[in-house]
């Protein structure tokens, strides 16, 4: 078989892909951990280490385009190479939503509120569950499985309703609170803008396989991101 | 054979074309419409037929004994292979530049205006060097030294002086067999940004080994293999784009992202 030089490479780039997608689960699962601890230092180191996420996004980015233009990739390898280029940004982001808890636990520090934790840690491990199965399919190439998980970005959404009106009642109740809540608020909305971009992640995966080029959440509004 | 119009855009239109050499069925079934100007780009592994097709195109295997076809290529709806049709008039229309540059061994004015002549062309014969040679983007490198003889020119000036020399008998169609092999990378640029100035004016059809030429230079991408009796087949024909980054047919995906064979 040949281009065995052009095989290999992808090889290695699909696990440099699956090595950035670990970073990221690892990061939001720590953001939650020290949102809930109220881990100043912890949270201080987690959002300068977002910067490991960046180097590493940036030098995928390079070795798929030395590829590009040392291998001259068509058709099923151009299409795999170009969705690495897109799915690794959306896990770029991903990361910076990490960093962007990470920043409302320091705005936060020991403010004396009630946060929705168990619902945000709920929201978070879907998010990370799909992410982590979302990358799966993607080396797989399943497009079955990734229309599947694009599917359940339904119970995010679900969830973060919840906590929206749960936050608004809640300053509400307490007008002096607003500034707080409203920065837990940013952790639920990022959240929920990380099942939407796994979404975003399952539609180069039907891409990949199939070329076909489709929006499978049409409630994504692609809004502008927090951190 | 009149040149009139149809009302689609089909120039040439091969069906069920099946080529033979002797006993050796080198093509088989071929169903291929062209669009006029259009650059076509034929692409396929050694052996799966892509140069004979061209060949048909304008009667050139009528200069090998044993070739003889079954089904139709049709010419703005006529019948190139008609009893009544005169096989030079045919190659006046739909011309031919080869693999090797292969000017005439004279000065470049004499390589434009010999076939002309021939032809019986009648007109202003500095002119028609002229313009043909600006079309074939080669005037400007050539103008001062006209009687220079073609063989001093490097290969891809011959190469252009070559397609010059095809323009000027007024042909519809240029066919392309491998037009680059023998040119280094420049030149190579230079005839693909030439192909697509002639595409206004010309339909081009190309044989090419050179994918990324094809992908580069072409709207429409054929791919051609071989069956078990190395007859060659089309197997998918479509839009260059589509081609090379959706194409349908696993031997076509085989063949572009290089894991043929």
């Amino acid at each position: 078989m040949p281009r065995d030089t052009l095989t290999r490479q992808i090889h290695h780039l699909l696990d440099e892909v699956l090595l950035l997608g670990s970073m990221v689960e690892q990061a939001t699962l720590s953001a939650m951990d020290i949102l809930r601890q109220r881990d100043l230092k912890a949270a201080a180191i987690l959002y300068e280490n977002d910067q490991r996420i960046n180097d590493k996004r940036f030098a995928i980015e390079n070795a798929i385009l030395i590829l590009i233009a040392t291998q001259q990739p068509m058709a099923h390898d151009l299409r795999l190479l170009a969705a690495m280029l897109e799915i690794i940004t959306e896990l770029e982001r991903m990361g910076d939503y990490a960093k962007g808890i990470a920043k409302v636990t320091l705005h936060l520090k020991d403010a004396d509120i009630n946060i929705p934790n168990r619902d945000l840690e709920r929201m978070a491990n879907q998010s990370v569950n799909m992410l982590h199965r979302g990358l799966s399919a993607f080396v797989n190439e399943d497009p079955n499985e990734a229309s599947a998980i694009a599917g359940e970005d339904a119970v995010v959404d679900d969830l973060y309703i919840r906590i929206y009106r749960h936050l608004v009642e809640a300053m509400i109740a307490n007008p002096v609170t607003i500034d707080q809540y409203n920065q837990v608020m940013w952790v639920a909305h990022n959240l929920e803008r990380m099942a939407d971009r796994v979404t975003n992640i399952c539609e180069r995966t039907v891409f990949i396989a199939t070329g076909d080029m489709l929006e499978m959440d049409t409630t994504d509004d692609e809004e502008s991101d927090g951190e | 054979m009149t040149t009139q119009t149809h009302e689609n855009n089909i120039i040439i239109q091969a069906s069920d074309l099946s080529i033979y050499y002797g006993s050796f069925r080198a093509v088989k079934n071929v169903n291929l419409d062209i669009q006029r100007n259009k650059i076509t780009a034929i692409i396929g592994p050694s052996g799966c037929g892509k140069s004979t097709v061209l060949r048909a195109f304008n009667r050139m295997n009528d200069f090998v004994q044993s070739a003889h076809n079954d089904g139709k290529i049709l010419f703005h709806g006529q019948d190139i292979y008609a009893p009544e049709v005169d096989p030079v008039q045919v190659r006046q229309m739909i011309g031919m530049v080869f693999q090797k540059p292969n000017p005439f061994p004279k000065s470049i004015y004499e390589n434009i205006a010999w076939g002309a002549r021939i032809n019986g062309y009648k007109g202003n014969m500095d002119e028609l060097v002229e313009n043909t040679l600006q079309a074939a983007a080669l005037w400007d490198e050539v103008k001062d030294n006209l009687k220079k003889s073609a063989l001093a020119l490097s290969g891809g000036q011959q190469q252009r002086l070559c397609i010059a020399r095809a323009l000027a008998v007024k042909p519809e169609i240029i066919l392309m067999d491998e037009p680059c092999s023998a040119l280094d990378p420049i030149a190579t640029l230079k005839i693909e940004d030439l192909m697509r100035e002639l595409s206004v004016k010309y339909t081009i059809i190309i044989v090419t080994h050179n994918m990324q030429q094809a992908a580069r230079a072409s709207d429409r991408t054929a791919f051609f293999t071989m069956d078990e009796d190395r007859a060659g087949l089309m197997v998918e024909y479509g839009e260059t784009s589509q081609i090379f980054t959706r194409p349908q047919d696993k031997r076509t995906e085989d063949y572009i992202t290089g894991r043929f064979g």
